[in-house]
């Protein structure tokens, strides 16, 4: 991918003691879509608020193209803003929304005239022009925030959560228009979320948060597959993480048995983190399991069931379209290329400091 | 249910019906009978056209409009503060303003009249300061101070109530579209604020415009006011008729304020209560 446009060097910011962000370093390419991924209280609302010139950081500068940008009020950035609550203007019509910011920027009529048809076209919401905020529903007002953003032509877009408050069906939808604009745009999109799936589907580059630093940051293959740590592998997906001992390179023990893995370099008889997929875990014949168990739950989720198995005293969830019942004995199977390794945290701190890439 | 319950409102009916409605209607009678014959008649009104109820009425609303002037010139910045600050320390301030109106409106206003004297509070630090005396008293900028003291919570209240309803992420927003400080009041808080305006400038307006115990105290009965001539009428002229006739006259220019004010504030937001 392109080069740097937005770089953010040492930002730590506090509110009232409590410090939300710990020397927070990290870059934005061009033309990426990146999302902040975290719970609530991560600081991923923070650092993009950051970004869009709400919150001026303790100590660390942000750099946009190159140029230091830290202090420069929202107003003269280079960047437009999504809100979660979308944010309209309540005594304006939609066209006047969307032109509020070509205004300031003293278009021509005709020029603010074609964007807004350009605009409400690209968010499928020709005929709206004269109506009020509040006679559309969430997701229509959700488009016009949209709108009202990218007739600006912003070099990057930045969204809070924007389709938190939208239901399911909804949510899917605008998931694939964001992509389509992004791609049709060619903006930079920064995008913060605490919804995995959202992240998954729509990133090019997850950076995962956790009280205040980042966690891990890569594709969302990267950051599914090869987690690179307990927090990582819990808050993406559902996933068994198990306490096991790294024997020796390629294998480890977990649930008191031997199981060959793909690791190495972690040396010999160390504690480790074992982080096993539902989706990896096969239900096999009892005898041609690496362990045995017995099925002692079982919920129909549509695509797949999901089961409960207990093996050596420790419940593994298992994810399968063949439905094994309750009290089943059954075997388990894992491909050695399916177990995912992972350093403990030595204290408690470590398990939020920063990853470096 | 609904049927049953509207009986809880008969106390208030009979409330309104005794101290609102039937006092109303005889305003109007005696506004269109004779005192002498109690026959219909226009002459009243022909009475009140005259120049010194003229005057008085333009006075009145000359200095009702300045004191509801200063009023929202001093409100608005001190509501936007008070928006903006942390919660509790803006409810304090509020406190502070909305102390004062605890208290009796005689006794504030007869504290003015101490404070303005010739030989009073304000002329004595003056005259400890080696400054020249000032004028106040019997003036019509006493009557001005005085109303504006009376009536500024009214107008602080209803901007305050709307302003801190406006969503932050609104104004953030006009930022982030490129607005500076000054667009984004003018296009965004101020007409979003404008419901508490109207508001606040009704019920700073008409007490003002109707009031003779300010004129009173603070003009020392030298300086009539449209509510000192119905008073007049009424107390010591005793001509119910003539006084009536006025009050319809006033009546008009309050029912036209209340009328602009409905008008922007359909949703109630910037009622005070």
């Amino acid at each position: 991918m392109k080069n740097k446009l937005i770089d953010l060097v040492g930002i730590t910011k506090s509110f009232d003691d409590v410090t939300v962000l710990d020397d927070l370093n990290l870059y934005i390419r061009e033309n990426e879509f990146l999302t902040l991924l975290g719970p609530s209280g991560c600081g991923k609302t923070t650092t993009l608020r950051i970004i869009g010139g709400f919150e001026q950081p303790d100590s660390g500068k942000v750099l946009f193209g190159g140029a230091d940008i830290t202090a420069l009020p929202p107003n003269r950035r280079q960047l437009n803003t999504v809100f979660q609550r979308y944010a309209l203007f309540p005594h304006m019509t939609i066209e006047e929304n969307i032109a509020f910011g070509l205004k300031i920027r003293k278009k021509s009529q005709t020029y603010i005239r074609d964007k807004i048809r350009y605009a409400l076209k690209l968010v499928n919401l020709e005929g709206y022009e004269t109506r009020l905020p509040s006679a559309l529903s969430g997701g229509q007002q959700q488009r016009v925030a949209i709108a009202r953003a990218i007739v600006n032509e912003p070099k990057v877009l930045l969204l809070d959560e924007p389709l938190g408050a939208l239901d399911l069906k909804l949510r899917q939808d605008m998931q694939y228009e964001l992509m389509r604009l992004k791609n049709e745009l060619g903006i930079t999109f920064v995008y913060v979320t605490h919804d995995q799936e959202e992240a998954l589907t729509m990133s090019d580059t997850i950076v995962v948060m956790n009280q205040g630093y980042i966690q891990q940051i890569g594709t969302p293959e990267d950051i599914y597959n090869e987690p690179q740590n307990a927090f990582v592998a819990d808050f993406i997906g559902d996933s068994n993480i198990l306490d096991g001992i790294m024997i020796e390179d390629r294998l480890v023990e977990i649930l008191g048995t031997k199981f060959a893995c793909v690791d190495t370099g972690f040396g010999k008889m160390r504690p480790v983190d074992v982080v096993l997929r539902p989706e990896d875990l096969e239900l096999v014949p009892p005898e041609k399991g690496i362990v045995k168990g017995r099925v002692t739950n079982l919920i129909f989720k549509g695509v797949h069931y999901e089961m409960e198995v207990m093996v050596n005293g420790t419940a593994l969830i298992v994810h399968g379209t063949r439905m094994a019942a309750v009290g089943d004995e059954v075997g388990i199977f894992v491909d050695p290329f399916n177990i995912q390794i992972m350093n403990k945290p030595e204290s408690e701190d470590e398990e939020a400091v920063s990853v470096e890439e | 249910m609904k049927n049953k319950r509207k009986w809880l409102a008969a106390p208030y009916g009979v409330w309104a019906a005794g101290f609102i409605i039937i006092p109303l209607l005889m305003i109007v009678y005696y506004a269109f009978t004779s005192q002498e014959s109690g026959q219909f008649t226009l002459s009243n009104f022909s009475s009140v056209f005259t120049a010194t109820t003229m005057k008085a009425l333009g006075l009145a609303l000359v200095l009702a409009v300045l004191s509801t002037l200063i009023c929202l010139v001093l409100a608005y910045p001190l509501a936007m503060i008070l928006a903006g600050a942390q919660v509790t320390s803006s409810a304090f301030i509020v406190l502070i303003f909305v102390l004062p109106m605890w208290m009796n409106f005689l006794l504030r206003t007869f504290a003015w009249q101490t404070l303005l004297e010739n030989n009073g509070v304000i002329n004595s630090i003056l005259q400890m300061l080696g400054l020249p005396a000032l004028h106040l008293i019997n003036t019509p900028a006493a009557i001005v101070f005085g109303m504006v003291y009376n009536f500024l919570p009214f107008m602080i209240l209803p901007i305050y109530n709307v302003l801190i309803k406006i969503d932050r992420d609104v104004i953030e927003a006009a930022r982030d579209l490129g607005a500076g400080a000054w667009m984004t009041f003018r296009r965004i808080t101020l007409p979003l604020s404008v419901s508490g305006i109207i508001s606040g400038v009704t019920m700073v307006f008409v007490p003002s415009l109707t009031t003779f115990v300010i004129s009173d105290l603070l003009g020392g009965g030298k300086i009539l006011l449209i509510g000192n001539l119905i008073e007049q009428e009424f107390k010591q002229l005793n001509d119910w008729n003539v006084g009536s006739a006025m009050s319809m006259i006033l009546m008009v220019f309050i029912v036209i304020s209340m009328m602009v004010s409905s008008k922007y504030d359909r949703d109630g937001e910037g009622a005070l209560f």
